[in-house]
């Protein structure tokens, strides 16, 4: 044992020295190499497509507004696409993250290790179905089903401005695509919490249960704390997808250019991505660059979200 | 080891990729000369109109049949993206649900230069207006009173003014829905515009792609039309007619009758339709401006007209032997007759082929 360890050491330190010695081995070299190239080639990939937004967006944004489609000036354009895209993500977050770290906790705490691990595998199985085929369950299975939810919604709390109504009655509204949306981001969530919350070091946890405290007491007081980070981290990969995510949107959601917090009725603000993918087929001319210049925003978004949460993250790990 | 085994994955990679961009640069010509011959070869390529696709599914299969030799392709990337694209010279010829407007038409003809464009109607399709209602088999309805629901101006099905237009219906006092395409479309272009000419009065809005009313229930592609009016009781929408399936299918009234939609009545309203002197400069352009307030009863005025767009000259004789070969099977009464057996299309009257044939016939092969 104490030999082997020493052998290694002494390995190791000959490595570095033939590193620092400046007679570096091929291997070394040409993984340096490789992940330099990779590194640069991530950042360069990334400004690419800003620079290609930018110069695409460009004529859109200097264009005279009566030569836009619909007549309208660009901000008139973009500014309820831009909401619906944030209202829609956010209701998938606001859902989804409860779930995500109850499901995490449940797999990683509570659940007897077979079925946390089949659990677990289900969960991820999540992930790997098509946006579209989610889209299709919204549409086909989902939104029919929610209508009489809906109905009774606005029956009852349309006093709240959410289910102001009338209702919709094919369901196809903000509040099902939000659901689906939830459903979606679910195992990212799930999966980045799950995976920190049992790195949660064991001394603490039984440290904690020998003071006397429940297992909820536990959870709460030490897993949480110490998995918070990765909950945030979590949240915010899936808000950055539901920003993103296109076909499911685009199928499910009846969009129709409103600025709207009714989350049950057909008239719904679309959302960026999904309005892009709608018209771009039949867009050709300055409507190419007004679409672009929307996505230019949804890159924007996307960017101070995730910067957003590179900061609450570094604040916490600074604590 | 590792590097030994990396450095052979790289150059796996390497050899990959050149040799999908040589095969990619490899693929694509024609197979030039041997223009005029009997037998066809080589590969034409278009791309536009999605409402053509199964149209032209079913043109292609037959030509190909026809001639072993040939390939043609055709990408329904959208009617704007196939004019588009047609303009840049990416393919041969194009499909699009929208004429060349005044600003595209100058660059299309200098695309075709020294030759001519040529833009032909090549499918012609009735538009119904599709309900789900339950209890009423049977709907009428005036342009006025069709423009009003989809302002979405009126709102339950048992409005006077309904009633009016069906006299002796039980209407029920459900709320309309009106259904419109979410994204920008050659069928809401051609409906708004029927509405925009028939009922002027209550339809204040200009013929558009994009629908001009907010706040109705919105869906993507024919599909998710059909789709959301099956959905939804008290729903309505406008879709191609061969798609209504078993939805209600309303009756618009034309002159003093109620008609509903029919391949025949399309037909023949494009045949007594007026080209638009404007869109229609050059020998070979054909811009009908469709007629939407034929008294006719035969006719069915809300119809979408696709146009086949194409040169009469191209670079390669035989990319021109091509087309015009494909061109003349598409306005054939076998094409045109395939196609309404595909896609539930009108095929064009004798009228219309002897209009469009003479621009297929200049094609220059030669």
């Amino acid at each position: 044992m104490a030999a082997t360890s020493i052998d290694t050491t002494t390995q190791g330190g000959q490595i570095l020295a033939g590193a620092s010695g400046g007679k570096r081995r091929l291997g070394d070299r040409v993984f340096s190499n490789v992940v330099i190239v990779s590194a640069v080639t991530i950042l360069a990939l990334l400004a690419g497509v800003a620079l290609f937004l930018i110069a695409e967006a460009q004529p859109a944004v200097f264009a005279n507004s009566v030569d836009l489609p619909e007549g309208k000036s660009l901000v008139d354009y973009i500014a309820p696409l831009a909401f619906g895209t944030v209202l829609a993500a956010t209701i998938a977050v606001f859902l989804a993250v409860p779930l995500g770290v109850a499901v995490a906790v449940f797999i990683s705490h509570i659940a007897p290790r077979r079925l946390a691990m089949s659990l677990a595998y289900i969960v991820d199985l999540l992930a790997a179905i098509p946006s579209i085929v989610y889209g299709l369950w919204g549409i086909f299975v989902l939104g029919p089903a929610a209508v009489p939810i809906l109905k009774w919604l606005t029956d009852h709390l349309g006093f709240i401005p959410f289910f102001a109504g009338p209702a919709s009655v094919t369901g196809r509204t903000m509040i099902v695509a939000g659901l689906v949306l939830a459903v979606m981001i679910l195992p990212i969530i799930s999966a980045v919490s799950r995976e920190v919350f049992s790195q949660t070091p064991r001394r603490l946890q039984e440290g904690a249960l020998a003071l006397g405290a429940t297992r909820w007491e536990m959870i709460r007081m030490v897993v949480f704390p110490f998995g918070r980070s990765a909950v945030v981290s979590g949240s915010m990969l899936g808000l950055g997808r539901a920003l993103g995510e296109t076909m499911a949107v685009t199928i499910i959601l009846s969009g129709s250019g409103v600025i709207s917090f009714n989350l049950v009725s057909q008239a719904n603000p679309s959302t960026i991505a999904s309005n892009i993918a709608l018209n771009f087929p039949e867009s050709s001319g300055l409507a190419v660059n007004v679409l672009i210049a929307s996505g230019l925003v949804l890159f924007v978004i996307t960017l101070i979200v995730n910067m957003i949460a590179r900061l609450v993250i570094s604040r916490r790990n600074l604590q | 080891m590792s590097p030994s085994r990396l450095l052979a994955a790289l150059a796996l990679l390497a050899a990959l990729v050149l040799g999908v961009t040589a095969c990619g640069d490899s693929g694509g010509d024609t197979t030039g000369g041997g223009g005029g011959g009997a037998s066809l070869s080589g590969d034409i390529a278009g791309a536009g109109s999605s409402a053509q696709q199964a149209a032209q599914e079913a043109f292609i299969a037959n030509f190909e049949n026809a001639n072993s030799g040939v390939t043609v392709a055709y990408d329904p990337i959208g009617s704007g993206g196939g004019r588009d694209q047609f303009i840049a010279g990416g393919t041969d010829f194009a499909g699009s649900d929208a004429v060349f407007d005044e600003a595209e038409l100058p660059k299309a003809s200098k695309r075709c230069g020294p030759g001519d464009l040529i833009q032909i109607p090549d499918y012609i399709s009735p538009i119904a207006v599709i309900y789900n209602l339950s209890g009423v088999d049977d709907l009428q309805l005036s342009p006025d009173t069709l423009a009003g629901i989809f302002k979405q101006d009126i709102t339950k099905w048992n409005d006077p003014v309904i009633a009016k237009d069906n006299p002796g219906v039980d209407l029920p006092d459900t709320s309309i829905t009106p259904v419109n395409r979410s994204d920008d479309s050659g069928t809401t272009e051609n409906f708004t515009d029927y509405l925009h000419q028939a009922a002027p009065s209550v339809w204040t809005f200009d013929a558009s792609e994009t629908f001009p009313v907010k706040g109705g229930e919105a869906a993507a592609q024919t599909s998710g039309v059909v789709q959301a009016v099956t959905a939804g009781d008290g729903a309505i929408g406008y879709a191609d007619a061969s798609q209504a399936g078993d939805l209600g299918v309303a009756k618009v009234k034309v002159g003093n009758e109620y008609v509903g939609p029919s391949t025949e009545g399309a037909a023949k309203d494009l045949e007594l339709s007026k080209l638009d002197p404007k869109l229609s400069q050059g020998k070979y352009v054909l811009a009908y401006a469709v007629d939407r307030t034929s008294k006719d009863p035969s006719t069915y005025p809300i119809l979408l007209v696709s146009y086949l767009i194409g040169c009469t000259q191209y670079d390669s004789p035989n990319t021109a032997a091509i087309v015009k070969s494909y061109f003349n099977y598409i306005v054939s009464s076998d094409g045109q007759k395939a196609a309404a057996e595909a896609a539930g299309s009108a095929p064009l009257s004798a009228g219309l082929m002897k209009k469009v044939q003479p621009a297929v016939d200049a094609i220059q092969t030669g």
